[in-house]
């Protein structure tokens, strides 16, 4: 626990005023403190964060945390998970981090149903770099490094991981702080990979507030197992251009996950040795 | 002293290794200790594989340039190997796709009449080899039982009808003693990092390393490890700091090119002073090279791999016992100071197959010291060293960080405490070099007062130990190559007026690091066309050198 009494440490805050960060700070804070009344402590949850501005999140609170690598969330999280699957591993990445630097190991970890939860801080720019484009920025963005505007389409991320069996993929608004605890609370519990796309504002280099608040609304849960209608959700808005933007969770099934359970047995290990050494003689 | 080799050959996907691996079982139930080198080219199907397997009365880690036994599945290996043949040695062959002079069996006929497979040519062989040797049936059938995997029964027919065949050419030496375990020397890393206590390994298949892999996936569920095989060599690393971080000693293992993706973990490793064990077996390069030959030209890019100054540890086995003991060595070191610990080898050692001990080295517990409370991951200790502690830890706190951070492991960029922090890995590297500064760190063989000095690493080790019996010099290995145990080596140089390096790197690597420590080599070996040499060769270039 930290002097301030709450899941928040003392690191001075250095995020930009207006930063859509400090949303999803507090909802997880929220999500926390709710676990911890349903008889979770708060010491088996660890964070994982790679690197940009999202991943001060790490320092900012008082929790197991592994400030890693760009890019690298999440084969340290599938690491920690697998030693002990007591654990509540939780990424938080960046969209630079996750979907450029780091994608492969995005896919695969949605492929293996790691039972990890991923939270990308989705601006769709580079922030502490300054200002350049990333997988999801959009169609024509200008950045110092594509002075000219980008001649690509952004990934459609929602499309990417259900196409690489994600077993709960959502999307959260920073300025819908409701639905952002609500799906956090529900990804945490899920057993499986559960992604969650949070869109929010670059205060700074790319401030979509009022295009978002325009565009966005809840969908409908009710056929959220289905994967066509998944797939449909996602495809209502392609990360470039306008279109309703639909928020909540799009996709949510049970499929078998990592770590498979593992019995704890008591080895003798030097015994082992000793027989695999006369088996090989 | 009785020594006999015998060259194996044949098409890649004839199972050729596998054939070398029960001769070499035979030769060690007999009482020999066995090496087998493995030389084969990267492909699945055709090219040219052999094996040659060496049995001697002491233990051997080389081979030589001379065959008591050439056995040709084909007729590349009786032309491409005959200029090896001993004066009395025997080509062994395949009747149906050789001519050669010395004892033919046709495979073909044993097989079809008997409605075996033709991979069951190698258990023919194998026997018409003891034949000619002259060891007994009683003797051979019992590890043809155990060693082969399957159709017992049909392959001991086949064996028994080629044993039939051939003429008894010799009477072998039949020394006694207990079988040895006999193993690659990937298995031999893998068993010694079982015995460090290792919990957990992760890897992406990468000649010559693979090995391990392979070894310790089949014996996963029998030792209770955890074996991961993730999609790139960058999530295995930081996969296997997960583990670490989760309270669970976890190592890796790759070749070159997986080394180099990797570096970014190395480095947080020693940021975060996270431990690690990683495996780096070394093949020819640079880049793809040649991914099935050997090589020692990753020392360098090992010792400095990572951005950032932090200490590591570097060892490398030459032998199955030190295979054992510094593999199992690494995890301890690795886990009391934190540290990403190297065990460097090459394809020479890794796919090598040696017998070795049958007991494991005694291993006394190392001291760590015991985490105060509230907890701080980067408490400041007198050695650098901070107690460890892994989550869920009741009311406490475990912050791990790749930026330069505080005690408690929030970020910071505070110059005071850069200093404070980087100074902390200094007194750690102190500290280490302390401890691995000792008489255990360097070998010395041969003449331990000759003035004339070989100094060697790794694999290469073999046939320099085989030189020193045929003249008089002092041979130095140091085992531990980082920290260079300096005042170890000085010891062992005591008398020595002229240093001979013996290494297979175009460049001198071991030389440059010998170098930088005020060691200065007169004679520099060096050997990079991917082979390892045989022991008539070292000594050849020994001698022009003395």
């Amino acid at each position: 626990m930290s002097p301030n009494g709450t899941i928040v440490s003392d690191a001075k805050n250095t995020w930009c005023p207006g930063c859509g960060n400090f949303a999803i700070q507090h909802a997880f804070r929220y999500v926390i403190e709710e676990f911890e009344k349903e008889g979770i402590p708060k010491e088996r949850f660890v964070l994982v964060s790679g690197i940009g501005c999202h991943a001060k999140i790490a320092d900012y609170f008082s929790l197991n945390s592994f400030y890693s690598l760009h890019g690298r969330t999440i084969p340290v999280a599938t690491g920690i998970k697998m030693a002990n699957p007591d654990l509540k591993v939780v990424c938080f990445a960046g969209d630079g981090d996750l979907y450029a630097e780091g994608l492969d190991h995005l896919i695969h970890a949605a492929k293996r149903n790691i039972d990890i939860t991923v939270i990308c801080h989705n601006n769709r720019v580079y922030g502490l770099t300054t200002g350049q484009y990333t997988p999801t920025s959009p169609y024509g963005y200008r950045g110092r490094s594509t002075p000219g505007g980008i001649h690509e389409y952004p990934l459609n991320i929602i499309e990417v991981m259900l196409g690489s069996g994600a077993s709960f993929v959502a999307r959260a608004y920073s300025r819908n702080i409701p639905l952002l605890k609500r799906i956090f609370h529900e990804a945490i519990l899920h057993r499986g990979f559960a992604h969650i796309d949070v869109l929010q504002i670059c205060a700074t280099f790319f401030n979509m507030t009022s295009f978002y608040d325009e565009h966005v609304y809840e969908t409908s849960e009710a056929n959220v197992s289905q994967f066509d209608v998944a797939c449909r959700t996602g495809q209502q808005w392609n990360y470039s251009d306008h279109g309703p933007i639909p928020l909540g969770i799009f996709y949510k099934t049970e499929r078998p996950s990592l770590p498979e359970k593992r019995e704890e047995r008591t080895i003798d290990r030097k015994k082992v040795i000793q027989d695999i050494l006369i088996r090989n003689s | 002293m009785a020594e006999y080799s015998v060259l194996i050959g044949g098409k890649a996907g004839d199972g050729i290794s596998q054939a070398g691996q029960v001769i070499g079982s035979v030769f060690s139930s007999l009482g020999y200790h066995v090496y087998q080198y493995v030389d084969y080219p990267s492909l699945i199907r055709g090219g040219h594989n052999f094996c040659i397997i060496r049995a001697a009365e002491t233990p051997v880690t080389a081979f030589r340039s001379g065959a008591d036994v050439i056995i040709a599945f084909d007729q590349q290996t009786a032309d491409l190997h005959k200029g090896r043949l001993s004066d009395d040695g025997i080509v062994i062959f395949d009747a149906d796709r050789v001519r050669a002079h010395g004892q033919g069996i046709s495979l073909g006929q044993i097989i079809s009449t008997r409605q075996g497979e033709p991979i069951m040519g190698n258990t023919a062989m194998i026997s018409a080899l003891f034949r000619y040797l002259g060891v007994p049936w009683e003797k051979v059938e019992p590890v043809l039982q155990r060693k082969i995997p399957k159709k017992i029964e049909k392959n001991i027919e086949i064996a028994r009808a080629a044993w039939d065949v051939l003429t008894p050419g010799k009477t072998l030496k039949l020394p006694g003693g207990d079988s040895k375990p006999f193993l690659s020397g990937n298995e031999w890393i893998g068993i010694g990092l079982l015995a460090g206590g290792l919990d957990a390994y992760i890897a992406y298949p990468m000649t010559p390393s693979s090995g391990i892999l392979h070894f310790l996936a089949s014996i996963a569920e029998e030792t209770g490890i955890q074996v991961y095989h993730p999609e790139s060599e960058i999530a295995v690393i930081l996969m296997a700091l997960g583990f670490s971080y989760a309270g669970k000693k976890a190592a890796v293992g790759t070749s070159g090119g997986g080394f180099c993706l990797m570096t970014e973990g190395v480095s947080l490793a020693g940021q975060a002073e996270i431990p690690i064990v990683i495996v780096v077996s070394q093949r020819t390069g640079p880049s793809t090279g040649l991914p099935t030959y050997t090589a020692q030209s990753d020392l360098l890019f090992i010792r400095h791999a990572g951005q950032g100054e932090f200490p590591r540890w570097i060892a490398a086995p030459a032998t199955p016992y030190e295979a054992l003991f510094l593999a199992a060595e690494a995890v301890r070191i690795a886990w009391k100071f934190q540290i990403p610990a190297f065990i460097v080898t090459d394809k020479s050692f890794s796919e090598g197959l040696f017998t070795g001990p049958s007991l494991l080295p005694d291993l006394p517990p190392h001291r760590v010291s015991a985490p105060a409370f509230p907890y701080h991951r980067y408490e400041d200790m007198p050695d650098g060293i901070s107690p460890l502690l892994s989550p869920p830890h009741p009311g406490e706190i475990v912050k791990v960080n790749s930026y330069t951070h505080d005690f408690k492991g929030i970020t910071t960029e505070d110059p005071h405490l850069t200093t404070t922090m980087a100074d902390k890995r200094k007194r750690k590297a102190m500290a280490l070099l302390e401890y691995i500064d000792q008489s255990e760190s360097v070998l010395i063989e041969g003449d331990k007062k000759a003035p004339v000095c070989v100094i060697a690493w790794g694999s290469v080790r073999g046939q320099v130990t085989e030189v020193t019996k045929m003249h008089s010099f002092r041979a130095v290995f140091p085992r531990i190559l980082e920290p260079f145990p300096i005042n170890t080596m000085t010891a062992a140089l005591e008398g020595v007026t002229r240093v001979i390096v013996v290494e297979e790197s175009a460049t001198g690597q071991i030389d440059t690091i010998l170098r930088q420590h005020g060691i200065v080599p007169n004679e520099c070996i060096r050997r990079y066309d991917g082979r390892p040499s045989t022991v008539e060769e070292l000594e050849n270039r020994i001698r022009r050198v003395l």
